[in-house]
């Protein structure tokens, strides 16, 4: 909340500077986020009377006025059309420094002006003036503005965290700055304004739990058109609250002296007593902020008898809130538990200084004191008579008293703390300490909600001692070894080797656009956000896919056209219990290779992501199955398996949506299963064959269909027992070669374990080989 | 025996004039050749006496002794000769880039999260994951911030459309999910992604965040204190790094304290910390009267953007190569 500082100092004054103070505020748990001085700096501007008003001789729109302004009287040239003798306003003299000017003697149109009368404008105190700045008819001539107008005060910004409820009021601050500081708070109760009249508020509280306490009181007679004294609005300006009226002012200003939130309703437009009850279904009611409330029974408001008149703890109601034309005013006092309010503002949508105040917890104490307040000075302010407080009270909170082991506290903040430093700190916090044996007892205040169990006190002690009292130290611990799987490898290791492979790390955003959805997986139900940041970020992504496209995009569209990126991130599935599986996903957009020398550029493909893609699961092999997936080229796209268990997809981008992306070239993507990568298991040692290898080279034709790892597997599965490797070194199609047929070159590698191999052995091994390709493949061998 | 003379004379001059393989042996032919002069010359010691032969004969193999030194020599000298010329044809231009793949990086947020768990396990803290779709209960509700509790405004929570689920506005669901599983003596960090209806220059709608509990039966505040300020001297690599603890309230902590760091004449908040609540522990059946420990939530992006001195958040999620490139 904001604050008038001098408004706190008339509470308890530490007499510490400005800052200190903030600092006192900010370090006992209060924190204190900006002090703004209430007005820009200006000097020798005094509160002078107009004598008189004649017009310039020379100019139109500019008067001559002469001036009391406490000394000789002077002469000033004025534009202001509101200048009239007898008006009180500030006057610069010469001398003066204001907001952006100096004010010297000047001669206007041949006239000697000895100053400058001001407007809220020149002085900064407002954005925007009709003409000067008129003050109070008995504003001393002579006396500063500064002076008279509290200039010189600071405004406080306080973040008081939920728990404090407490500190919402300059009453609550003031007694905390107390506690702080050990100076005595300068504030005593209302004394109860004698009832004047007998008419009493008809009152029945029908939902005692929500409402233990409900206080009204009728003023009668009042001019509610009487205007506010500017102390007051300059308090509640400092405040940020716009005065309104006078009888609103006087609520909102007890609302932030006290803490203590107050209606009043027109008298005039209550039918009967006030009944505070929880609302019926198909009941609505207008709100003061123009809303139209359906109601139910999970609000509690404050009716008569034909219909609702206010939210209780929210809001008033339109219909019922008081106006110029009001006489007689009932003023409500009430405390509303928590509970009743809490919840109702992200539900509606809006809050109020009420309800912000009522689900943070109003001391249930001081209900009372505060209508005496507000009742004083509406009476002094719109002149009526008050009548007797109606009250209908049932149970209270009850403040438990609270057990300290002075033992339990050294434990958990790691020092000693002096028991009477602790009795002490305790007891200027009003909660009554009684200490005995290493024990203390403490009953807290009605104000305070958030001290019921022992180590709210601990936290108490902590602050008011000071953090920086207590001291840093290292704690002891085991020395046991963490334990280090060899078989998982940490996604930080798979990071560093993505790196390695010339991926550069991405982290894209978890919600995504739909149609990134509906593209890239197919997926028309993704897990959907109830209130995303805006559209197209409004669905949990199912795939990483369309971040890493769209930031392919984005690169490409800034002159970057070789993109490698890569992402490890979670993925949301609208499955029963929105399964979210870590993925591994990475892009490959434009040349192979960096621009380089010495060789000629050619844009990235299928294999060379695939070969990225064996280094990264190597030891474990994978094998691919061509299979479509909606985001993929499909007769350039895989399914990728591990141990016979699908851990993701490969491939070129679907051209529609390169198209779509807006991208150059097709990207080559792949994502897949974090665990798939992390699993990887523990070589086991062979014996290394002691009897040389020998190499023979393969070449056939075969089908364009027939697939290279078929052609292994059914030589691995068919052929001698010497074989030990097949590797592929050359593909060609083309000339020489029958269209829609492929050649394949194959290097075999023949070995055996136990003795040296004879080029007879490995020549009958070769035309097995070649059988196998023959008869399987229908190939044509060369 | 003049004539010895000369012709090794004529021979050397002549030997060391080539420059040339081939020609340094036809010229070798001439002196030692089987028609060589040298040669001729020792056939001829079958003429002299028996008294006059061992003597010519051992002038003239001094002679040939010293024509093979001087082939020799100058083989050596071609030989030499010939290689520095091929070396110096053979040489490249070194300050041409190297070829062949470039280089990947980390993204910068990652390179900080490295660094806080490196840092945290090197006392002994394991590193969990958890989900991020979360229930209202873990959250929320085990984190002492029951329904309606008005702390929960402190978040501003992203739900999902079924009504139920949220996604997590914090990692601490994943201490409880741990502390679920493992019994105390317990540190972990819990690193990951977490959301929060926000989005500006200092704000973005997804962040990072790193947790870390410690739990045994006599951590206390002043432990606390200790390993953060330990954390960021040994994160920044300043000793000298000024770290204060302002009182704050977070529903899971309690006392509370906000992290300042100082940073050029002021101080900026870098993270969140407290004892842990005993109805935390008691949420997670831990037994509060026996174990009590700490809490603490970092911010890396914050840490990352002080650390590199980068000036706007909105970078992070960019993925413009031309920043991650920085971070190599």
């Amino acid at each position: 909340m904001k604050l008038s500082e001098h408004w706190l100092r008339e509470l308890v004054d530490p007499g510490l500077p400005t800052a200190k103070l903030a600092d006192l505020l900010t370090f006992g748990g209060i924190e204190v986020e900006a002090v703004e001085p209430a007005a820009p700096a200006f000097d020798h501007v005094v509160v002078a009377e107009i004598l008189s008003v004649e017009k310039h001789p020379q100019a139109d729109r500019l008067n001559v006025c002469q001036v009391n302004a406490g000394a000789e009287p002077l002469t000033i040239v004025c534009g202001a059309p509101n200048a009239r003798a007898g008006m009180r306003v500030p006057a610069a003299l010469p001398g003066a420094r204001l907001p952006g000017m100096e004010i010297k003697l000047t001669k206007v149109r041949g006239i000697e002006s000895q100053g400058m009368l001001c407007s809220a404008v020149e002085l900064g105190l407002s954005e925007d003036a009709a003409g000067l700045l008129e003050l109070a008819a008995d504003a001393p001539v002579g006396k500063t503005v500064r002076e008279l107008l509290d200039l010189d005060d600071q405004v406080l910004t306080t973040k008081p965290t939920p728990n404090r409820g407490d500190c919402l009021s300059v009453l609550g601050l003031a007694r905390e700055v107390a506690a702080l500081s050990g100076v005595a708070l300068q504030w005593s109760e209302p004394v109860p304004v004698q009832p004047a009249v007998k008419d009493m508020v008809e009152i029945s509280v029908d939902a005692p739990d929500d409402c233990p306490r409900y206080c009204a009181r009728m003023i009668s007679g009042v001019n509610a058109a009487a205007s506010t004294p500017d102390w007051m609005t300059r308090r509640l300006l400092r405040s940020g609250i716009r005065a309104i009226s006078a009888i609103v002012d006087v609520t909102n200003y007890v609302l932030l002296e006290m803490g203590q939130p107050l209606h009043a309703f027109d008298a005039a437009k209550v039918s009967g007593g006030i009944c505070v009850r929880r609302a019926v279904s198909g009941e609505s009611l207008a709100l003061l902020n123009g809303t139209l409330l359906k109601l139910s029974p999970d609000y509690l408001v404050i009716a008569d008898q034909k219909q609702p008149l206010a939210l209780a703890g929210i809001m008033g109601g339109e219909h019922s809130g008081v106006t110029s034309a009001t006489r007689n005013v009932i003023l409500e006092s009430a405390f509303f538990v928590p509970e009743v309010v809490a919840g109702k503002t992200r539900v509606l949508g809006f809050g109020s200084d009420s309800a912000y105040r009522f689900e943070r917890g109003v001391d249930f104490a001081g209900a009372r004191a505060a209508m005496e307040r507000a009742t004083q000075l509406i009476v002094q302010v719109c002149g009526g008579q008050a009548g007797p407080v109606a009250e209908a009270k049932s149970t209270l909170p009850v403040r438990n008293k609270v057990t300290l082991r002075l033992e339990r506290a050294q434990r958990v903040l790691g020092f000693a703390m002096d028991e009477k430093v602790a009795v002490s700190i305790l007891d200027r916090l009003g909660c009554r300490p009684r200490a005995a044996n290493g024990v203390v007892e403490a009953v807290p205040p009605s104000y305070r909600f958030d001290i019921a169990i022992e180590e709210d006190l601990i936290e108490e002690l902590a602050r008011v001692y000071g953090y920086a009292n207590i001291p840093a130290l290292l704690p002891p611990a085991a020395a046991a070894l963490l334990p280090v799987p060899e078989s998982i490898r940490s996604p930080a290791a798979i990071r560093r080797l993505l790196a390695g492979l010339d991926y550069q790390e991405a982290v894209t955003y978890s919600f995504v656009d739909r149609t990134w959805e509906s593209d890239f997986c197919a997926n028309d139900d993704p897990v959907a956000l109830a209130n995303p940041i805006a559209s197209q970020m409004g669905v949990m992504r199912s795939s990483l896919i369309g971040g890493l496209i769209n930031a392919v995009t984005f690169n490409v569209s800034r002159k970057q056209g070789r993109v490698r990126l890569f992402e490890i991130g979670r993925c949301f599935l609208n499955e029963a219990d929105y399964p979210q599986p870590v993925r591994v996903g990475a892009v490959a957009h434009g040349d192979a290779d960096p621009v380089q020398w010495g060789q000629k550029s050619r844009t990235v493909d299928f294999h060379d992501i695939k070969a990225d893609l064996e280094i990264l699961l190597a030891p474990r092999a994978a094998s691919f199955r061509p299979a479509a997936h909606p985001a993929l080229h499909p007769g350039k796209s895989a399914e990728i398996s591990v141990g016979g268990e699908t851990v993701g997809w490969i491939g070129e981008l679907h051209p529609r949506w390169q198209r779509k992306y807006d991208l150059p070239s097709a990207p080559v993507l792949f994502e897949l299963d974090l665990s798939a990568l992390m699993q990887r298991e523990l070589p086991v040692f062979q014996q290394v064959a002691r009897f040389p290898a020998v190499r023979r080279d393969l070449a056939a034709e075969f089908d364009e269909n027939v697939r290279y790892e078929d052609i292994c597997s059914e030589l691995k599965r068919q052929g001698p027992a010497i074989l030990r490797d097949v590797v592929a070194f050359d593909l060609y199609r083309g000339e020489g070669v029958q269209k829609g047929k492929k050649s394949l070159a194959f290097s075999v590698l023949l070995q055996d374990t136990h003795k040296t191999l004879t080029d007879a052995e490995a020549e009958k091994a070769v035309v097995e080989l070649r059988r196998i390709l023959q008869e399987q493949f229908k190939a044509k061998l060369r | 025996m003049q004539e010895l003379d000369k012709l090794v004379a004529d021979a050397m001059t002549l030997f060391s004039s080539i420059d040339d393989a081939d020609a340094l042996e036809q010229a070798k032919a001439r002196y030692l050749g089987k028609t060589g002069a040298l040669t001729e010359l020792l056939k001829g010691l079958g003429k002299l006496s028996a008294a006059e032969r061992p003597a010519a004969g051992a002038r003239i193999n001094t002679a040939k002794q010293t024509l093979d030194e001087a082939l020799n020599a100058q083989r050596e000298r071609i030989a030499t000769r010939t290689l520095e010329a091929r070396l110096a044809e053979e040489a490249i231009d070194v300050t041409l880039p190297g070829r062949g793949r470039g280089m990947g990086g980390l993204h910068p947020v990652s390179r900080t999260m490295e660094r806080i768990e490196q840092l945290f396990r090197s006392i002994g803290f394991d590193v969990a994951d958890g989900p991020e779709i979360e229930t209202d209960f873990y959250n929320f509700t085990a984190l002492n911030q029951p329904e309606n509790h008005p702390a929960r405004s402190m978040h501003d929570t992203f739900y999902l459309a079924d009504g139920q689920r949220l996604l997590r506005t914090h990692t601490s669901p994943i201490q409880i999910r741990y502390m679920e599983q493992h019994q105390p003596p317990i540190r972990v960090i819990a690193p990951g992604r977490v959301y929060r209806v926000d989005s500006d220059a200092t704000h973005s709608p997804m962040f990072h965040q790193v947790e870390g509990l410690w739990i045994d039966e006599h951590i206390s505040f002043a432990h606390l204190k200790g390993v953060v300020i330990d954390f960021f001297r040994r994160f920044f690599e300043d000793d000298d790094l000024q770290i204060r603890f302002r009182p704050s309230f977070f529903p899971f902590t309690e006392p509370s304290a906000e992290i300042d760091m100082s940073f050029g004449d002021g101080w900026l908040e870098v993270g969140g910390c407290g004892m842990v609540h005993p109805n935390v522990l008691r949420n997670v059946n831990i037994d509060p009267e026996r174990f009590q420990g700490f809490a603490f939530g970092l911010g890396p992006d914050r840490l990352t953007m002080l650390r590199y001195g980068v000036n706007d958040l909105r970078l992070f999620y960019e993925n413009d190569l031309r920043f991650l490139k920085q971070f190599v």
